[in-house]
């Protein structure tokens, strides 16, 4: 099976020499400080490209030093740990080694972070940020940082009150808070170093999302799409917190960072402005992109060799398409930019003139592939639109886009203009109601990151099985106020399961294995080095199975349901740990969190309508669970 | 008068009426004439249609928030909305609830952003006061505040509105369907939910 090939990427080779330096330290330092990534990424380099069919991490993922210092555990996004002493045999010894209750009831979507013997937690509002100390039995808080967002920053999250995660680099600790603050921290003692208030929630804006830090810049996205503001990508000085450049994802191409540089693959993104005329004139505003949304809200990639960033566009404002005819750009799309001005390089468009709410912000994983003998560096994406995209991040050139689940919105991707093939009969009215149009505005995929390994050249791809019944209504703009403009109730899609745990291989565009799960799968996934991937659900269970087939290995049940980010990370006693934050909410929990009525199957967003049964499956809590064989 | 009692005097009469059934007695038929007069003028208040709004400021003075009292003593008594004997003034603020974009945050009642309206927990009152006050002034945990974005008379007939939700107003003047998705079961035939004062949303 050729995607069950086995790919050795240099980085597993030096594994050992990294093993014995780090463990050395850790042995004899609790302090042990580590070159910063970026320095170990030149001396790690792949010397041999992949094989025809392969897939492998890029020479410029750093060997792994058993940390965890970005949600995504590298630059490439691979959620991959190179950590092997939990394998396929012994994960079923898996233990409790410590918790941490967050004493917070809101979803918990963050990823834990690791560095230097320290674990950082961020809580989903009102944004507490805790230090663990990873050299004590039972991890004892060091300090609790509390940044004391605004209260009213409630009432502008669209899908309760989540936070994606923090960020670590050069001593700092970096993290958003819901109110539209950036905040850097002293890593060691949780002082605080500089605050920037970068969104307004009197327009409506919030930042859940977890920042990238790439050289010396903070790169951050606001939120709240739901609530018609002009998206952005913000790099904040991480020195000293103060704005270097803006990109605005609507608007004049000055306003986009869009000029000499911009050379977008497909004709139809290439023109003057085109952020301003794929947009009706409004109303309300000088112009409906104004309020146009495309907010980015998600995942940032970065290639330090091509030095692009990688990031996605959310939604247009508002849902209801017949308020925006045009293609709205540039909503719901990637652009690839420079970090150091935020010059836009390319852009391709997943979804224009998006229908469902099919946000474009979710995570990309960059690769190299040997596609028909050529080399060709690539991103991989499951997008919210139900397809599999594999690009080519130099160029943003389309080279496969494969449905991953039952999609009847759309019929498939042109590869040679690169459109999505709506089907017309899926596009919501006014008045009338579309019925089964699937997948639902979660997508076949929301924000849960998938995890990517180079042993077996899988994404193991955490999804939903969605579909909905919609209806268009006239959305009203005021500011700081929901605008939305649609009636939504979802359901599950076919099989009645609503969710799917799969393992993808992207370059034949085929699932390889799948388990079915009762409800959405709304957590993230990680993979090692040992084969095992971990993922959790929303009842509970912090599940690992085996990487090549799925078989289960190992299960716990945690007190409240599972929507986080799964993570692994070298001890200070040189065991291997594996840490997931429990803690039902997020849009699919928010019945739970928010303590919705279902009996109104429109609530949030129309989510509730699928999750009516979730009061009985779980209960609320924030709790940290570490666990490690005995 | 509930529908049933007022479908058995229309019998009545029509027997008062007809020669060709046995005629009731006339003291039955005079009975009868007068629960018709009754009904048209309840007719008349459910069709009524005010044009002066209620005058500001003095909601407050009678409600409280909290049903700690020091000492003890009287809990006050509930506010009355006039509009919430009108049927014209609940379609209205059902209108309002989504024109203002409070739809937008609490749904058609099971609530997203917000709470859910529908249910019986009240985190900030339930009297047709706090209603008003919930959305003139706004609440800290993320309501809005509407002052000077809503006319006061609109305002009460939101109030009115947002009870219905949770069946809390007489059957003939709440909503009986909407015009769009079937979201939920109608204002009218939800059953009447007992408010209870609660803190922010609470592990169930």
């Amino acid at each position: 099976m050729e995607s069950l090939r086995l790919v050795v990427p240099l980085r597993r080779r030096a594994l050992p020499v990294c093993v014995l330096a780090c463990g050395a330290l850790l042995f004899f330092s609790q302090s042990c400080t580590r070159p910063p990534a970026q320095q170990a990424m030149d001396t790690h380099r792949a010397q041999q490209p992949p094989a025809p069919g392969q897939l492998v991490a890029p020479p410029f993922v750093p060997a792994d030093d058993g940390q965890w210092t970005m949600p995504a555990k590298d630059y490439a996004s691979t959620r991959f740990s190179s950590l092997d002493q939990i394998n396929t045999t012994n994960a079923a010894n898996l233990k409790v080694a410590w918790t941490f209750s967050t004493g917070n009831t809101r979803g918990h979507e963050a990823a834990p972070i690791v560095a230097n013997n320290t674990m950082y937690i961020i809580t989903p509002y009102p944004n507490v940020l805790y230090a663990l100390d990873l050299t004590k039995p039972g991890a004892p808080a060091k300090w609790a940082y509390q940044p004391k967002p605004n209260a009213s920053s409630q009432g502008v999250a669209c899908c309760d009150l989540v936070n994606r995660g923090a960020v670590f680099s050069d001593g700092k600790v970096f993290f958003n808070t819901l109110d539209g603050q950036t905040i850097a921290v002293d890593a060691n003692d949780g002082k605080e170093l500089w605050r920037a208030q970068l969104a307004d929630i009197n327009h409506g804006e919030s930042i859940t999302m977890a920042p990238l830090v790439v050289k010396d810049k903070v790169l951050v996205g606001n939120s709240g799409g739901e609530f018609g503001v002009r998206g952005w990508l913000t790099a904040v000085d991480a020195n000293s917190g103060k704005i270097a450049w803006r990109a605005y994802h609507t608007g004049p191409d000055k306003d986009c960072l869009i000029g000499a540089s911009f050379k977008p693959f497909y004709p139809q993104d290439r023109g003057t402005d085109l952020g301003v005329s794929t947009w009706p004139a409004s109303t309300q505003t000088s112009g409906q992109w104004q309020i146009g949304g495309a907010t980015a809200w998600g995942w940032i990639s970065y290639d330090p060799d091509l030095d692009l960033i990688f990031y996605g566009t959310g939604n247009p404002g508002p849902w209801n398409p017949e308020q925006r005819p045009g293609d709205n750009k540039w909503t719901c799309g990637i652009f690839a930019r420079k970090p150091e001005t935020g010059e836009a390089v390319w852009y391709y468009q997943w979804s224009p003139h998006d229908l469902h709410d099919y946000d474009g912000i979710n995570e990309q994983i960059l690769l190299d592939a040997n596609i028909n003998g050529q080399q060709r560096k690539v991103l991989v994406r499951a997008e919210r639109n139900g397809y599999v995209y594999v690009m080519d991040r130099t160029t943003g050139e389309v080279l496969r886009a494969d449905p991953y689940g039952y999609i009847t919105s759309s019929k498939g991707v042109d590869l040679k203009t690169g459109q999505l093939i709506y089907n017309p009969e899926k596009s919501p009215k006014m008045g009338q109601t579309t019925r089964e149009v699937c997948p639902a505005s979660p997508g076949m995929k929301d924000w849960q990151p998938t995890a990517f390994s180079p042993r077996t050249g899988m994404l193991y791809i955490p999804h939903q099985n969605l579909c909905m019944d919609e209806e268009g209504l006239q959305a009203n703009y005021i500011a700081g106020t929901p605008y939305v403009g649609m009636n939504v109730k979802m359901y599950a899609g076919p099989g009645g399961k609503r969710g799917v745990f799969s393992a993808w291989d992207p370059l034949a565009g085929k699932e390889v294995w799948k388990i079915d799960e009762d409800l959405p799968v709304w957590s993230g996934a990680l993979v090692t080095a040992g084969d095992v991937v971990f993922y959790g659900t929303m009842d509970g269970w912090f599940k690992a199975v085996n990487a090549r087939d799925g078989t289960l290995l190992w299960q716990f049940k945690c007190g409240s349901g599972i929507i986080g980010q799964p993570m692994t990370y070298r001890g200070a006693d040189g065991k291997q740990y594996v840490a997931i934050l429990a803690g039902v909410g997020g849009w699919s929990g928010a019945v739970v969190a928010g303590d919705l009525d279902p009996r109104d199957g429109t609530a949030a967003l129309g989510f509730a309508n699928a999750m009516g049964d979730l009061k009985d499956k779980t209960t609320k809590g924030g709790m940290l669970y570490v666990f490690a064989l005995p | 008068m509930k529908r049933g009692d007022l479908k058995s005097e229309i019998t009545n009469l029509r027997f008062c009426l007809s020669p060709s059934v046995r005629r009731p007695s006339a003291r039955a038929c005079v009975v009868a004439a007068w629960l018709a007069v009754v009904v048209a003028l309840a007719a008349c208040e459910r069709e009524k249609r005010e044009t002066v709004e209620a005058a500001p400021g003095a909601r407050t003075e009678a409600i409280s928030l909290s049903d700690l009292r020091p000492g003890g003593g009287s809990q006050p008594g509930e506010t009355k909305n006039p509009d919430e004997g009108r049927a014209y003034d609940i379609s209205q603020g059902k209108q309002f609830f989504s024109y203002y974009n409070c739809a937008g945050c609490h749904f058609n009642g099971g609530g997203g952003i917000g709470p859910p309206l529908m249910d019986d927990k009240w985190i900030y009152g339930s009297d047709p006061a706090n209603i008003y006050e919930t959305i003139v002034e706004g609440r800290p945990n993320g309501m809005p505040s509407f002052r000077g974005k809503i006319t006061d008379a609109q305002v009460w007939q939101l109030v009115g509105y947002v009870r219905s939700m949770s069946g809390q107003l007489p059957k003939d003047v709440s909503p009986t369907r909407s015009d769009h998705m079937n979201a939920r079961k109608s204002e009218q035939t939800t059953e009447k939910e007992q408010p209870k004062k609660t803190t922010l949303p609470e592990t169930k």
